[in-house]
């Protein structure tokens, strides 16, 4: 059989129909498609792509398995390493880890492993009607505290191994930033509900409306009997550039303006909850998050500029989402830096509703001169090139810092200057005897796979440890 | 799932209730808050904890019903449910050290007020409240406030109970009068803030302010809440709700919870409008 060089194409909503609806984006293969992709796998040797997945899944044995349409059993395959594969095969970049070590990626397109995934996941969301055996208790308890992808994985990792899991979650619906962060078009929140309905099959306790830090502290879920903590607590408070303006009406941080987009549904006409319908929308950044925010704005109706300080190269977001974001008609303001929000103000009438909003953003155009310490090139400003973009909303899209709740109700956990988490890079092990940590909480803003990477290691970590102690 | 166990009206406006929720009542105190959401798919609104009984495992919480879902709150009747309740959220107001402050509520806030007042007379402190009204039938909390206060002073706009007038008037008084306040404390509406921090920054008197603006999570992690103190920007939710007053940029605080103006107005009449039907 002729070797397929490119990966089968996925399925995608029209870029002109998507833009004003928040169903998903891509579709996914059927079962003929998947097969057919699975068979490009060559099945190598030294299995390169293991080794670039950050939870290390079996990848050419559960994809051996689609090859025979066992889909199942391929899901079973990925379920030994990964607690959350409907996620992974969704929001994953895998162009920068499985499939960039692909054998077939050296002359031709890697395998479409993330595409795999997804569909072997979604093919026992919808199938399975088998039970998921809970595992014999091993009797010993453990509390994680988030239930977003670090918590989740460590969690649904030690459930396996009969442990007594109970996460503690501050929002009032489990899932921390797959549920409030990303959107409903990238990942549908059933989707997530279904993946948390297993690790509570497997034994997992997940307890709403608790904030560790505030309604219970560490040291008092030790003397509540656990044993060892786990804290996934995510990233923390939006950064602001400081620039004049940012308290307009009509400032978000992208926190603010997906929360409530996604974990409030307030892009649902009958919700409860508001969000500003912008006619115009500049998002500052360059990331996912931006990326999500832009989509997020464009789908209620708005114009979207993304403004960057570097330029198409540098953008830190995915390809894949770059791309969908521009098919969709989002402009991309590239080379630019903020300098002011212009505020509405009329002089004649203190009353004027429109008093107090956004009226336009002023931009300096910037090139790109020596590279920073990262080896990415800085940008320059260029001396009175600003021009103003008239917009009527503005999303602050540039990162977060740590979150003080944990840190400053914890003796003896060591953070770094910039409030992060200390922990040993290979255990997620912090300072204080028995915690354990990972995700943004500890790398700030970063993946979800890589979130996903430091609870597996935790969980095992933990393992280790308590193993150990009932000796 | 968190139980309604008695539930009091204290003036057409203004709703008293106390929530079943042990881990809340248990760590909560005077000056923070919690975050409920009335039903599924419900608002997340912050309220100022109004009091706590640990043993019982209740927290106290008083509310004006000014949009959709304090009037869908409100609807709520004892032994029914509500199905979130986080918290306590926040710092607690700083009593310690404090032997003599002067309280000054307007309003609804006179419930926030209420339990900090408490808290600084049980430890001994001398404490004077000025608490005010826009008219006699919105009065709420006298009693308790005589309760815990050595000098009591009630205002009203219209002049139907109490004194005639604004808090500030009575607050100027105390101080160029010599009354020496280690702190004077003030919760109400921005705009009494603003004018009670006017009033006592020429007498050097140090005032706390109690800021409740639009928040979603609570927890520092949206940034719906921030504020610009002493120029630089900060969080109600993790760094408040208690902030120095005469740092704090009010004119820009009252811009911003004007944010959804509109849609609250939309979302109290669709309420009224679906009340009505269930009337008829």
């Amino acid at each position: 059989m002729a070797l397929i060089h490119k990966k089968h194409v996925m399925p995608v909503q029209d870029a002109k129909i998507r833009a004003h609806n928040f169903k998903e984006v891509a579709l996914g293969y059927d079962e003929e498609t998947a097969i057919a992709e699975a068979q490009r796998c060559l099945n190598c040797k030294n299995r390169p792509c293991v080794e670039g997945c950050p939870v290390n899944i079996s990848i050419p044995d559960f994809i051996s398995k689609m090859k025979v349409g066992d889909f199942e059993g391929a899901y079973r395959v990925i379920t030994e390493s990964s607690s959350l594969p409907a996620v992974c095969g969704r929001v994953c970049p895998q162009e920068t880890q499985c499939e960039s070590k692909c054998t077939l990626g050296i002359k031709f397109e890697p395998v479409g492993i993330g595409r795999l995934e997804r569909f072997a996941a979604d093919y026992h969301n919808a199938n399975f009607s088998g039970e998921t055996a809970a595992p014999v208790p091993n009797g010993h308890k453990v509390a994680v505290v988030g239930s977003g992808p670090s918590g989740l994985t460590c969690a649904g990792d030690l459930a396996k191994k009969g442990y007594k899991v109970t996460v503690f979650e501050a929002l009032h619906l489990a899932g921390g930033v797959l549920v409030y962060g990303i959107p409903e078009f990238r990942l549908p929140k059933d989707i997530v509900k279904k993946e948390v309905e297993t690790l509570k099959k497997y034994g997992v306790d997940i307890q709403t409306n608790v904030v560790i830090g505030k309604t219970l502290t560490v040291d008092e879920l030790f003397d509540d009997g656990y044993e060892a903590v786990f804290i996934g607590s995510g990233a923390g408070l939006p950064r602001f550039m400081g620039i004049s303006g940012e308290s307009l009406k009509g400032v978000y941080s992208a926190n603010e303006f997906l929360t409530r987009s996604n974990l409030m549904k307030a892009y649902k006409d009958d919700s409860q909850t508001p969000i500003m319908h912008a006619k115009k929308v500049a998002v500052v950044g360059g990331g996912n998050v931006a990326m999500d925010a832009a989509r997020t704005a464009l789908r209620l109706g708005a114009e979207v500029y993304i403004i960057y300080r570097r330029s198409m190269e540098e953008l830190p977001a995915r390809k894949e989402e770059v791309e969908h974001a521009e098919e969709e008609g989002i402009k991309f303001e590239l080379l630019r830096n903020p300098v002011e929000i212009l505020g509405y103000n009329n002089p004649d009438d203190r009353r004027d509703p429109r008093n107090g909003f956004v009226k336009g953003i002023k931009v300096i155009k910037c090139e790109l001169g020596e590279p920073d310490e990262k080896g990415r090139r800085r940008p320059v400003e260029i001396p009175e090139s600003e021009y103003v973009i008239d917009v009527d909303c503005v999303i602050m899209a540039i990162g977060t810092s740590p979150n003080p709740l944990i840190k400053n109700t914890t003796d003896g956990l060591e953070v770094n200057r910039h409030g992060g988490i200390v922990v040993e890079e290979n255990t997620g092990k912090t300072s204080k005897d028995g915690v354990y940590a990972g995700g943004d909480a500890v790398t700030g803003a970063a993946t979800v796979i890589l979130a996903m990477g430091a609870g597996k290691k935790a969980a095992k970590a933990i393992d280790d440890y308590l193993s150990a102690k009932k000796v | 799932m968190y139980r309604i166990l008695t539930k009091r009206q204290l003036n057409p406006t203004v709703t008293m209730m106390d929530i079943y929720a042990p881990l809340v009542a248990q760590k909560a105190q005077a000056g923070q808050f919690i975050i409920l959401r009335v039903d599924e798919d419900g608002e997340r609104i912050p309220l100022t904890v109004a009091g706590f009984d640990r043993e019982a495992g209740t927290v106290k919480i008083i509310f004006q019903i000014v949009g959709g879902t304090t009037m869908r709150l409100n609807e709520k009747n004892e032994g029914e449910y509500i199905s979130d309740f986080v918290g306590p959220l926040g710092c607690a107001t700083r009593t310690e050290g404090l032997k003599k402050v002067c309280i000054v509520g307007g309003g609804v806030g006179c419930a926030i007020a209420l339990p900090v007042a408490q808290k600084l007379h049980a430890q001994g402190a001398i404490v004077h409240s000025i608490i005010g009204f826009r008219n006699k039938d919105l009065l709420i909390l006298e009693d308790e406030f005589k309760a815990c206060s050595d000098k009591l002073t009630i205002m009203t706009d219209d002049g139907s109970y109490g004194r005639q007038g604004v808090v500030t008037v009575p607050l100027k008084e105390a101080i160029s009068g010599g009354e020496q306040y280690d702190e004077v404390i003030t919760i109400g509406p921005l705009i009494m803030m603003k004018f009670v921090v006017a009033t006592t920054k020429p007498f050097n008197v140090p005032t706390v302010v109690s800021m409740n603006p639009i928040m979603i999570d609570g927890t520092g992690m949206c940034g719906g809440c921030r504020l610009t103190v002493g120029g630089k920007t900060k969080f109600a939710c993790v760094d408040g709700p208690d902030f120095n007053g005469s740092e704090v940029d009010f004119d820009e605080a009252m811009a911003r919870s004007s944010m959804y103006a509109e849609f609250e107005k939309r979302e109290r009449e669709n309420f009224c409008n679906l009340f009505k039907k269930e009337v008829e």
